[in-house]
């Protein structure tokens, strides 16, 4: 294969390009079905693949449909407070206020809600959630259809954008940004997986919604393909990342397989109980018990189980009990739940509790952006990357700060999803746009795909991807100390060296995922660099982020998203926004539940 | 040990498809048949297949196990090995792309063709359609599936018809739809689908029913269909449209 550069490969040229079809990518491109504007969702997996696909408990909102009284300015307390007080409570606002019309709009498009006896929306109690600001004890907010809400949403999407004749590049890798000499996003070089073929995706504005990063971990809930290609891509053109410290362990993965348990599990009246049986969350959180913020739950099975009260031969796991809500409440509401825990656990709920232990799941940071999806770049909030958008998790708006609540991933996905299309759809028709990139530019970012495609010999990536998660693993997991962080930081510059020098064995060109992988190994590690620098820089402990060695909140220092520079590795401050305009800002408090 | 054959076939440097032999040692736990292939893609990554979710939601890995389609994620090694021997080959009846990978052009095709989206006119002014529990009883056994492509590629009518046969996978989607009380478009659909190919080539074999990883039934929903496309009061609704369309 003759070396790629900007005059033996094709350029396609588009007004929008929609990097990535899970929830976030597939609400962009709808609302921008209609715009008139020349728009491609490139996704590397057909869309309903997915990870979207996986969320199980539903899309938290209030629609009050299970309580009439129920109030937008609620959720958004809870959120705020959710997030240990550094989710930026402008975008909060935004969220929650505009929650309702999404998800009606859903609903418009087909999405098989379950329902209530009235014929409305049901919706169930997920952790974290309140009445009357905290005061008026759980709240059901969480909109569900069973518990395959993502598998429903994701298809009701990819229905939608069949509907609107929107245009996907399906399974097309992304493989970097195109910057051209102001440092404008102009696109990405991307190859076709079936057949190999290479082109220059041009466009005017270059949405990320990749999603998260969830396998830098060894153990977590996130699908094989969770791999931060959109913040691998950002962090490599020098884009900065904020908030990487922050990754949500899900309290209940199943044991030995990672696979998720949704919260509404928990909703529903399931608890967890450790080897002597005991409901153990009423020690840690005497009010909300189960249904604590997921960081907290978290935290208090890993003390659970290091305190030797873990349940099996080895102790290093508690147990989900749902027998006792009985078959017809399990096969109704939470079929898919039975059917993993059968699958994976070997274990049927119905008549045994689900071995479950903490999980990575989510990855709170990324991409700055403001609410319209336009990221940012180190310096003023004003400081936009000419061309550059992100949405959803791949993205940090930043709605979930140090820890995100159960049922806000889905509500930022078409919440985010669909205001980025509205503002690139009246930006690009009043003029907005980017300049061309040269053929400089174009073949630059080519390099690392030359370099794997002309690789003689080196590392095989299988066993660097083992490696690199093992890092990540042992030092920056649910509990974190800063001479731990140190070794892993020491880890990863030992494996910087490997990752640029992959050796990819199969030259062929039609679905070599041997190179996918390669490239997807390459954006893990970028990920997991920002993570383990910003873990070991936040010298305090907030939300998700849990050290043993800083156990405190530390407000005057911290209440402040970090911000990662990846051209220098040094982490700064962003200050969090506390100006939401229809409600009072909410202080931050000492937050128990 | 236990031998592994799998169907190899790379368009640039294989004139013909072929069995290649991985001999594997049993392992001590069972695993599922997509660790098993990611185990021996670390001996040999230029094996293809796709993956993506790993816990049977996305539909990704669909391929036939010993001669039965299953997704490779939720398919314990202990359920399918025969004689300490298994053999993986890809979906029947699609075009090979390489190895595992099947083009599933036709099959989404058919899925688009059977317009896979609410219609309903009638727009609303403020909150969500109502619909009552039993209403959405209905749905159950119908949304939830994948677009796997296990069924539709097991079933022979959909091998000699690919373009005119909707497949099973469709045809329950159609149904989904017509059976859906927030659509209002049934006898449209049931029209589009009145050809002697669209439903009628579905003559009952139920290969979609033994092997979805669902456990969803498309035979019952095809059923559904043919039924109202023969009851007087539907011909009546369709001939009623017609004119009207």
């Amino acid at each position: 294969m003759s070396t790629l550069n900007s005059s033996n490969i094709k350029t396609l040229e588009f007004d929008v390009l929609v990097i990535g079809g899970g929830g976030s990518g597939m609400r962009t491109s709808l609302e921008l079905a209609k715009s008139g504007l020349k728009t491609a969702v490139v996704s590397k997996v057909f869309p309903t693949r997915s990870h979207t696909v996986s969320a199980q408990g539903g899309i938290t909102c209030a629609i009050a449909s299970a309580d009439p009284q129920d109030d937008w300015r609620w959720h958004m307390y809870d959120t705020v407070k959710g997030s240990d007080y550094i989710g930026d409570q402008d975008a909060i606002e935004y969220m929650c206020s505009e929650g309702p019309k999404a998800v009606f709009e859903l609903e418009h498009m087909g999405l098989p809600f379950s329902r209530t006896e009235n014929g409305r929306i049901y919706q169930r109690p997920f952790g974290g959630q309140s009445k009357d600001f905290g005061k008026g004890g759980q709240a059901a907010r969480t909109c569900a259809a069973a518990d395959r809400t993502g598998h429903a949403l994701l298809h009701t999407l990819y229905q939608n954008n069949v509907k609107e004749g929107s245009n996907f590049l399906n399974e097309w890798f992304a493989v970097d940004l195109v910057l051209n000499q102001f440092k404008e996003v102009t696109g990405v070089v991307a190859f076709s997986i079936e057949s190999g073929e290479v082109a220059y995706l041009k466009a005017q504005a270059t949405v990320l919604a990749t999603g998260g990063a969830g396998r830098i971990y060894s153990s977590t809930t996130n699908a094989l393909i969770n791999t931060g290609d959109g913040l691998g891509m950002a962090l490599r053109a020098g884009i900065p990342a904020q908030d990487m410290e922050m990754w949500q362990f899900h309290p209940t993965g199943i044991y030995g397989a990672g696979s998720l348990v949704t919260e509404g599990c928990r909703g529903e009246g399931g608890y967890l109980i450790n080897k002597d049986g005991e409901r153990f969350m009423e020690r840690y959180a005497p009010n909300a018990k189960d249904l604590a913020g997921r960081d907290v739950v978290a935290r208090s099975m890993v003390l659970e189980i290091l305190e030797g009260r873990g349940c099996g031969d080895d102790k290093d796991h508690v147990y989900l009990k749902l027998d006792h809500l009985g078959a017809d409440v399990l096969n109704a509401k939470l079929p898919g739940i039975c059917e993993l825990s059968r699958t994976f656990a070997a274990v049927d709920p119905i008549y045994e509790p689900i071995p479950v232990v903490p999980t990575c799941h989510y990855m709170m940071g990324g991409t700055p952006t403001n609410i319209h999806g336009q990221a940012f770049n180190i310096g003023s909030d004003n400081n936009y990357i000419p061309g550059l958008f992100s949405v959803g998790e791949a993205a940090c708006v930043s709605v979930h700060g140090a820890n995100r609540l159960g049922g806000n991933s889905l509500l930022d996905l078409v919440v985010f999803g669909r205001a980025a299309g509205i503002h690139i759809n009246e930006a690009l028709k009043s003029g907005g746009g980017v300049a061309d990139a040269n053929k400089d530019d174009i073949d630059k970012a080519l390099d690392g795909l030359n370099k794997l495609n002309e690789s003689t010999s080196g590392h095989e990536v299988s066993s660097v991807k083992k490696e690199l998660q093992e890092v990540m693993q042992n030092y920056f997991g649910v509990f974190r100390r800063g001479d731990y962080m140190e070794k892993g930081v020491a880890a990863l510059s030992d494996i910087r060296e490997k990752i640029n020098n992959l050796y990819v064995e199969d030259k062929s060109s039609a679905f070599n995922t041997n190179r996918v992988e390669a490239i997807e190994l390459q954006n893990l590690f970028e990920v997991a660099e920002a993570t383990a620098i910003s873990s070991l820089q936040r010298t305090e402990s907030r939300g998700a982020h849990a050290r043993e060695d800083f156990p405190d909140r530390d407000d005057e220092n911290w209440l402040c998203h970090s911000l990662y520079d990846p051209t220098t590795k040094v982490l700064g401050k962003r200050h969090v926004n506390f100006e939401p305009h229809q409600v009072e800002a909410f202080p931050p408090k000492i937050r128990t539940y | 040990m236990i031998s592994i054959n799998i169907y190899r076939y790379n368009p640039e440097t294989d004139q013909f498809p072929y069995m290649q032999t991985f001999e594997f040692e049993k392992p001590k736990r069972d695993i599922m048949v997509l660790e098993l292939l990611n185990q021996l893609k670390t001996k040999d990554p230029t094996i293809s297949y796709r993956r993506s979710c790993r816990e049977g939601v996305c539909g990704s890995d669909g391929m036939n196990i010993n001669g039965k389609n299953g997704l490779a994620c939720i398919t314990p090694l202990s359920s399918v090995i025969k004689k300490n021997k298994l053999d993986l080959r890809p979906l029947p009846g699609l075009p090979v792309v390489r190895d595992l990978v099947v083009d599933m052009t036709e099959f989404y095709a058919q899925y688009e063709k059977i317009k896979p989206f609410l219609q309903n006119d009638t727009p609303v002014d403020i909150g969500e359609r109502l619909q009552s529990p039993e209403d959405r009883d209905k749905l159950d056994g119908l949304y939830e599936c994948i677009l796997c492509a296990c069924c539709s590629t097991s079933c022979p009518s959909f091998w000699w018809n690919p373009d005119k046969f909707v497949g099973p996978a469709a045809l329950l989607q159609a149904y989904r739809f017509i059976a859906d009380s927030r659509d209002t478009k049934t006898a449209e659909r049931l029209q589009s689908l009145s050809d002697p190919f669209s439903v009628y080539r579905c003559h009952g074999i139920m290969n979609c029913v033994s092997v979805c990883p669902k456990g969803l039934n498309p035979n019952e929903a095809i059923g559904e269909i043919k039924s109202m496309l023969l009851s007087n009061k539907n011909k009546k609704n369709i001939i009623t449209s017609d004119k009207v369309g």
